[in-house]
């Protein structure tokens, strides 16, 4: 088959569509199956019981009680997981833990019963010996060599002499000479800022149904965004052997990078091992904020060097990231991530890991690169604002390009930073007049963006419909984009695809839904499968004519004869060859599995205004832009809300969301109220303008876009509060005490 | 637990006096959360709703009688009320979300005890009382008196609030509620601060009522506010006096919703523009 692979853009008549969503009926009429939707016959309900201290020593814990509790059919400690592999140690230490509690809200113990109400009871009937240690939730305070030390003698070589050993690696990135650069500037803006910490705030909480039977033989239904994850995890911690365990992803109601880790779903396992029933467990609210992973609290010294024609001579800054309990902040993302927009000779960032009692850090939407953005672009704004110079020109004179040597050691191919610059600098957004008390702020973002193992199967049904399996829970609306990829790459109608999320069972390894991987990584493979299917098709369409294979091609739906020894031919359309596959050598489907690479970098620039109450330090934001390149959005609004969505978790994070512990390291506000994320009426339409610069790793272009809509705007939001309230903001998040402080601390001095 | 839905005040009242760990419901949306979340486990629900007059709005002395199962919405709805006495229907009309205004209740939200209910400072600031029923009978007390700390009223066991009473809306007379909120909706007063005034033909204040939420254990009466504005004209004196004088009477604590010099602050500049909206409705004036 003579596949049309050409050098020149080509017109799609499917993708840059905009069709409904497959799942959009299910979703707003509420027949879409969520994680706690999942019913078992004979199902338990499993609880568990969580630590009321931010550090202890579990010194013994009795289940006795609990256990002879009528009703009750399992309890499940540490003591019942035994010794699991390396990798796996601390996954399961903080879905259960083991000889110290680390963290308030970290599960200690947990039961299966008939009824919610008998499993509440046996919770209050397992008696925990706590012996309370000191605690340390700040990671400033949590680095101090006198600190409480969390994890003894884990800690990397990486880490120089001086630090507590909750300190557990450092890392360092760039080039060129800092200190010759600095030399070289007009002015040096040198600060610290600090963000708080924040939950994805996803409205779905986890849920689970585990059932696992006496021949070893278990299956697991979990809302996730990354079942294949959940399988190879859960494997490792219960010994078992990946093929024996077959686990279903749900629907699933937001994920933003939290639902990249299992809480649950072990525990759930092991209780359905013990008791011999399925067991459900759904978290309430609190537990989730307690205890899956919010993102990491920062504390950032930035130091940034700049001539009075707005060039920047040297750009230095030292991370410090607390990701809760146990090792792995996002802190190395944020060290490489932090001056990746611009082209810079000096450049260079250090990263430290700080463990601390709080719940250890999940992913969330670009992990570790918003608190970095906002550290760097807020320094940016100052200088350019003290020069009296266009913050986009600033921008735009040290913007990263084709060839620029990034600050975390690659050369960038064709990147779209400029064209974001440039469509904002355009947009009348940028020349729209201000009135009192109001600002506004630009900064600029970026993501790496990722690929990964990928699995798609393209079945070809009797009747000449289409069903696309993958195996990436769809949190984005990529159902729809991969149906589209499908539809434009066969020449269908989009209405005659389908596609689906396969189970474990169905497909081999699929990475986990991050990365902004799926449109990109999952299309390729998809649209890879579909040119696998029509080279079957038109082999099938050669051995009908009697013509040599390579003398068809397939144009707009249909196998025709092509070339001058071809013959003439009725073309056949999929249908066709559809309807008589038994025939012709039996059923049609296109495989496609992948490593996938060149997932191409992201960009974007945000622009923002807001005006502040001088009286109550209250800011309302009053008109807000994204300008992103996409590479090609495949769906429009998808990208678009992609975008909106991005700039609103944004909003929350730099106005009100953070996680507040008392001294006594106890979450003081561990529900939707008092973990203000922001409502419909807090904001103002999200205006947005998608950049197409095309993604050369991918058949048509796409970029992941997912993640890159939520590093600008703690940065943008902070410029513009800093303009409209006439003082410097560098704490996050920018709550109304916070800012009222600083106008009548800047009054009174 | 077992839920009764009696047909007269006599009949709950006997049930309430008759249960330890007994609950009213009327609205439901503080209990049916607190149920859900497991924060109580009551062996009794008695729900009132079908008790008549209390789902009912009645004109009375000039005034309103207001059911305790009347719901925020259902006030919003009620234009004679609206138009007399529009601080406390807004201050209602403050609680939750649309579905939460279908059900909340004045006599829920003072009930609930909270120091931050929105409704509590409108209706002291418009000198509301409210009837309680009980096992010793009837009786009338001024709204202020309900409260006694934070998830505690004064209220016997086997009583309950069977209305809550707004009298006659002062010719000349206005009244509004405000409260400081970090976002815009969804979600609990950080301070609140209800005024209700009458004003003189000339302008000037003959006589106001100025409270304050979220800033002590329970809702505050600040006399000394409208004693700065009483004989003067709302000007920017008078208005600084009085923010100066709720900036001083709040007694906040530091807690994860606000500083104490924060809510002090917003205390005395939501003072001056629930004031100044008061004043443009006490002048027939639209706000």
């Amino acid at each position: 088959m003579a596949l049309d692979h050409s050098d020149k853009p080509r017109t799609f008549k499917v993708v840059g569509t905009r069709p409904p969503r497959p799942d959009g009926i299910d979703k707003v009429t509420g027949r879409a199956r969520f994680g706690a939707d999942i019913v078992a016959p004979g199902m338990l309900t499993g609880r568990v019981l969580r630590s009321p201290h931010a550090h202890a020593r579990i010194v013994k814990i009795d289940t006795s009680k609990a256990r002879a509790l009528p009703g009750v059919k399992a309890v499940v400690t540490r003591a019942d997981f035994g010794a699991v592999p390396e990798d796996v140690a601390d996954v399961i230490d903080n879905c259960m833990a083991g000889d110290k509690a680390l963290y308030d809200g970290h599960a200690v113990a947990a039961v299966a019963a008939s009824s919610a109400a008998v499993a509440r009871k046996a919770l209050r009937l397992i008696d925990v010996d706590y012996e309370v240690l000191p605690h340390v939730t700040d990671v400033d305070a949590a680095m101090k060599p006198d600190a409480p030390v969390l994890h003894a003698g884990r800690q990397e070589e990486t880490v120089p002499e001086g630090y507590s050993q909750n300190v557990m690696s450092r890392v360092e990135f760039g080039h060129g000479d800092i200190d010759k650069g600095l030399a070289e500037a007009d002015r040096v803006v040198e600060r610290t800022y600090r963000t708080g910490a924040t939950h994805q705030g996803y409205i779905e909480p986890h849920a689970c149904l585990a059932t696992m039977g006496p021949d070893g033989q278990a299956d697991l239904w979990c809302c996730t965004q990354g079942h294949y994850m959940v399988r190879n995890t859960c494997a490792a911690i219960l010994g078992m052997e990946q093929g024996q365990l077959r686990v279903t992803a749900s629907e699933i109601g937001g994920g933003f990078g939290g639902k990249t880790v299992v809480f649950l779903e072990p525990v759930a396992l092991m209780l359905s091992k013990l008791a011999g029933r399925p067991v459900k467990m759904v978290m309430s609210r609190s537990e989730v904020l307690r205890a899956t992973g919010p993102t990491s609290s920062t504390s950032i010294d930035v130091k940034i060097g700049m001539t009075k024609d707005g060039r920047i001579t040297a750009g230095f800054a030292q991370l410090r990231y607390q990701g809760g309990a146990y090792p792995g902040s996002p802190v190395d993302m944020g060290s490489m991530s932090a001056f990746a927009p611009y082209d810079l000779e000096n450049v260079k960032t250090v990263g430290f890991d700080v463990v601390t009692n709080r719940p250890k850090a999940a992913a969330y939407r670009a992990p570790g690169a918003p608190m970095a953005a906002f550290a760097v672009e807020s320094a940016i704004d100052e200088l350019a604002k003290g020069f009296d110079l266009d913050p986009l020109e600033v921008r735009l004179k040290n913007a990263a390009r084709e060839g620029t040597v990034a600050s975390y050691g690659p050369t960038f191919p064709a990147i779209g930073l400029e064209a974001t610059l440039e469509a904002a600098k355009a947009h009348p957004h940028w020349t729209a007049p201000l009135g009192e008390n109001q600002g506004r702020g630009v900064a600029c973002g970026f993501w790496f963006n990722f690929g990964g193992d990928t699995c798609v199967t393209l079945n070809v049904t009797p009747d000449g419909t289409v069903t696309v399996s993958e195996g990436n829970p769809d949190i984005g609306g990529s159902r729809a984009s991969m149906t589209m990829m499908a539809a434009e790459e066969l020449g269908i109608p989009y209405d005659r695809v389908r596609t689906i999320i396969a189970d474990t069972g169905a497909l081999g390894q699929n990475e986990v839904t991050d990365g902004s991987r799926v449109t990109f990584a999952v299309g390729l493979a998809t649209i890879e499968a579909a040119r696998n299917a029509k080279r079957e098709m038109c082999k099938r369409a050669a051995m009908i004519w009697g013509i040599d294979e390579e003398a068809v091609e397939w144009v707009d739906g249909a196998a025709r004869p092509a070339g001058p020894n071809a013959g003439k031919h009725d073309p056949m359309t999929l249908k066709e060859i559809a309807a008589i596959a038994s025939n012709t050598g039996g059923p049609i489907a296109g495989h496609y599995e992948v490593n996938a690479e060149g997932a191409g970098v992201s960009f974007g620039t945000h622009m923002v205004d807001v005006e502040v109450d001088p009286d109550t330090g209250a800011t309302k934001i009053l008109r807000y832009t994204v300008f992103q390149d996409a590479g090609k959005a495949v769906h429009p609004a998808y990208v678009e809300g992609q975008f909106q969505g991005g700039a609103v978790q944004g909003i929350g994070w730099a106005l009100n969301e953070e996680y507040i512990y008392g001294e006594d390291g106890i979450l003081q506000n561990a529900g939707f109220l008092d973990y203000r994320i922001p409502v419909a009426s807090d904001l103002p339409m999200i205006d947005t303008v998608i950049l197409e610069i095309a993604n050369p790793g991918h058949p048509y272009g796409v970029r992941g876009v997912g993640e890159t809509p939520i590093v600008p705007p703690l940065a943008a939001i902070a410029n513009a509060v800093s303009e409209a309230a006439g003082v410097r903001m560098t704490d996050l998040p920018m709550s109304p005490p916070r800012v009222l402080a600083a106008i009548q601390g800047q009054k009174g001095g | 637990m077992r839920y009764e839905a009696p047909q007269s005040v006599e009949a709950a009242v006997d049930l309430l006096a008759g249960a330890e760990g007994a609950f009213v419901l009327a609205g439901g949306t503080d209990l049916l959360v607190k149920l859900r979340s497991e924060m109580l486990e009551p062996d009794l629900v008695v729900d009132i709703k079908r008790i008549a007059g209390m789902k009912e709005i009645t004109p009375e002395d000039g005034g309103w009688r207001i059911g305790a199962a009347v719901s925020g919405a259902e006030m919003g709805e009620h234009a004679g009320l609206v138009a007399d006495w529009p601080g406390v229907v807004e201050a209602a009309g403050l609680i939750g979300s649309t579905q939460v205004q279908g059900r909340a209740t004045l006599a829920g939200n003072l009930c609930n005890a909270s120091p931050a209910a929105d409704s509590v400072p409108a209706m002291v600031a418009a000198n509301a009382t409210v009837r309680i029923v009980g096992p010793q009978g009837t009786r009338d007390i001024a709204v202020i008196d309900v409260p006694e700390s934070p998830g505690k009223t004064t209220l016997a066991p086997g009583e309950f609030i069977a209305s809550v009473f707004l009298p006659a809306k002062p010719k000349q007379g206005g009244d509004a509620y405000l409260r400081f909120i970090p976002r815009t909706e969804m979600d609990i007063a950080v301070v609140g601060c209800g005024v209700s005034l009458v004003l003189d033909s000339a302008g000037k204040v003959t006589s106001a009522r100025v409270s304050l939420g979220a800033v002590g254990p329970k809702v505050m009466l600040v006399e000394a506010a409208a004693e700065a504005i009483l004989g003067r004209a709302l000007d920017d004196s008078a208005l600084e006096d009085l923010a100066a004088a709720c900036s001083a009477a709040a007694s906040p604590i530091e807690d994860k919703r606000g500083t104490v010099d924060f809510r002090r602050h917003v205390a005395g500049v939501l003072a001056r523009r629930a004031a100044e909206i008061a004043a443009t409705r006490a002048k027939g004036e639209t706000a």
